[in-house]
């Protein structure tokens, strides 16, 4: 299972959140599997059309992912995914 | 005059209420999230925030107890596959306008978003549906371009009080657009406009009306404040007349309010030129005209006039009876008992102002 954790700043809109182990193969499938969790929380991270919103990062084992649009980076089973906010704004 | 203020700030939405002859700040809710769209559906005191989280997306949030409590509700989406222009993917990246569908449709509502799609929801706002027709407009994929932001929003969305499937609604950048089939067609309202930054300035769409308002009291009456001047119509935006001052300030802005017992009163908020956009000669001024634009009357009396950079996004600035009450660019928020002949501080210290409503 992948374990995937959340920046601090997505627990003012989802308290609950925590580090979540997820069986999906792609990250698409995992991002579906936390949806079922915690509901309305993919719709923070991706956009209208299903890409990683542009201020969002997701990186995997400490690589940030590469495809932004359809979301295939490829991940091991024990991988840690990891999905941020970009530091921008004021 | 109604005694509650709604603020879409910059940090947050926040609201004010008329008690023993000042305004109190009486909610701050969402500190810190920019709120584009502050608004209070008067068919049943809902309020609505229009939220634009700079990280995670446009969310829309609603409270039925004057924001003791909030409930985020799904925001306008755009269907998957859809485009803007070829290969450039459709997401709402800003709610700029919302309105209600009127004492006839009760559980209709509209929101009007960048990149250019009108939404409606028929449900009391639990769910949106891209307005279709609009979408689909041969004009849009070529005629309408970004103004104000990269890429083409409603800002405007005016529903005619006598007629609810009547609606007038404005695009920065592609001008007036009616429906009177409740949005199964639209048609291009854009005569006697100019655009002149265009090559043709009298071009059928790339018009840029930063706002465009109704008389209640005459819906027929329209008024915009345009990025090339105020326009007025007589005729329900059938024709336009350019009733800026060839010399004075009333000239550009962004905002504009028509007073309610009156269609020919109007308050404008004059900027230095679209070059600046600052504060004319570092001193505000509130513009009105009592005679449907001929002549227009500076309103200085109480405002700062030296050292002062403010300008006033197009929804901050409202009427309601004889109260006119504006927010600027830096966060000062203007009251005026009569009309705008003067002016009191309500806050100098808010942070940017996108939007201010009157309700109950």
């Amino acid at each position: 299972m992948a374990l995937v954790k959340f920046t601090y700043a997505l627990k003012r809109f989802f308290p609950k959140l925590t580090d979540t182990e997820a069986g999906g193969k792609t990250l698409k499938a995992v991002l579906d599997e936390i949806e079922a969790s915690y509901p309305g929380v993919t719709r923070y991270v991706l956009d209208d059309q299903g890409r990683l919103r542009q201020h969002v990062n997701i990186f995997i084992d400490g690589v940030m992912i590469k495809d932004r649009n359809t979301l295939s980076d490829p991940f091991q089973e024990n991988s840690e995914i990891y999905i941020m906010q970009a530091l921008s704004g004021g | 005059m109604k005694s509650t203020l709604l603020l879409g700030t910059r940090k947050g939405f926040i609201a004010y209420t008329f008690r023993n002859n000042k305004w109190i700040l009486e909610n701050c809710s969402f500190e810190g999230v920019p709120i584009s769209i502050a608004y209070a559906d008067p068919r049943n005191g809902t309020w609505w925030a229009c939220q634009d989280h700079g990280h995670w997306g446009v969310k829309l949030q609603r409270s039925k107890d004057r924001g003791q409590s909030w409930e985020e509700v799904i925001a306008p989406a755009y269907p998957e596959g859809e485009e803007v222009k070829d290969g450039v993917p459709a997401t709402t990246r800003y709610m700029w306008s919302m309105a209600h569908g009127g004492k006839n449709h009760t559980s209709r509502l509209w929101i009007g978003t960048d990149p250019g799609g009108l939404f409606v929801s028929e449900d009391e706002g639990n769910s949106f549906q891209l307005v279709e027709s609009l979408w689909q407009h041969p004009t849009r994929k070529e005629g309408w371009f970004g103004g104000g932001r990269d890429l083409p929003g409603i800002h405007s969305i005016v529903v005619d009080p006598r007629n609810e499937d009547h609606i007038h609604i404005g695009i920065s950048c592609a001008g007036v657009f009616e429906t009177t089939d409740g949005g199964k067609s639209w048609a291009i309202c854009n005569k006697g406009l100019r655009a002149d930054f265009l090559p043709d300035p009298n071009q059928e769409t790339g018009h840029d009306p930063h706002i465009v308002v109704a008389a209640p009291s005459n819906p027929d009456a329209l008024w915009q404040q345009n990025h090339c001047g105020i326009f007025r119509s007589t005729d329900g935006a059938r024709n336009w007349q350019d009733v800026s001052e060839p010399e004075g300030p009333a000239r550009f802005g962004f905002a504009i309010a028509v007073a309610d017992d009156n269609p020919d009163q109007a308050w404008v908020a004059p900027a230095d030129s679209d070059v600046n956009r600052t504060a004319i000669k570092g001193a505000l001024v509130i513009c009105r005209t009592d005679d449907g634009g001929k002549s227009w009357k500076q309103l200085r009396n109480g405002l700062p006039q030296e050292n002062c950079f403010d300008i006033v996004y197009r929804h901050a600035l409202v009427s309601n009876g004889d109260a006119v009450v504006f927010g600027t660019t830096t966060g000062n928020l203007f009251f005026s008992p009569d009309r705008g002949e003067n002016w009191q501080v309500i806050n100098n210290y808010l942070p940017m102002i996108y939007s201010i409503q009157f309700a109950d």
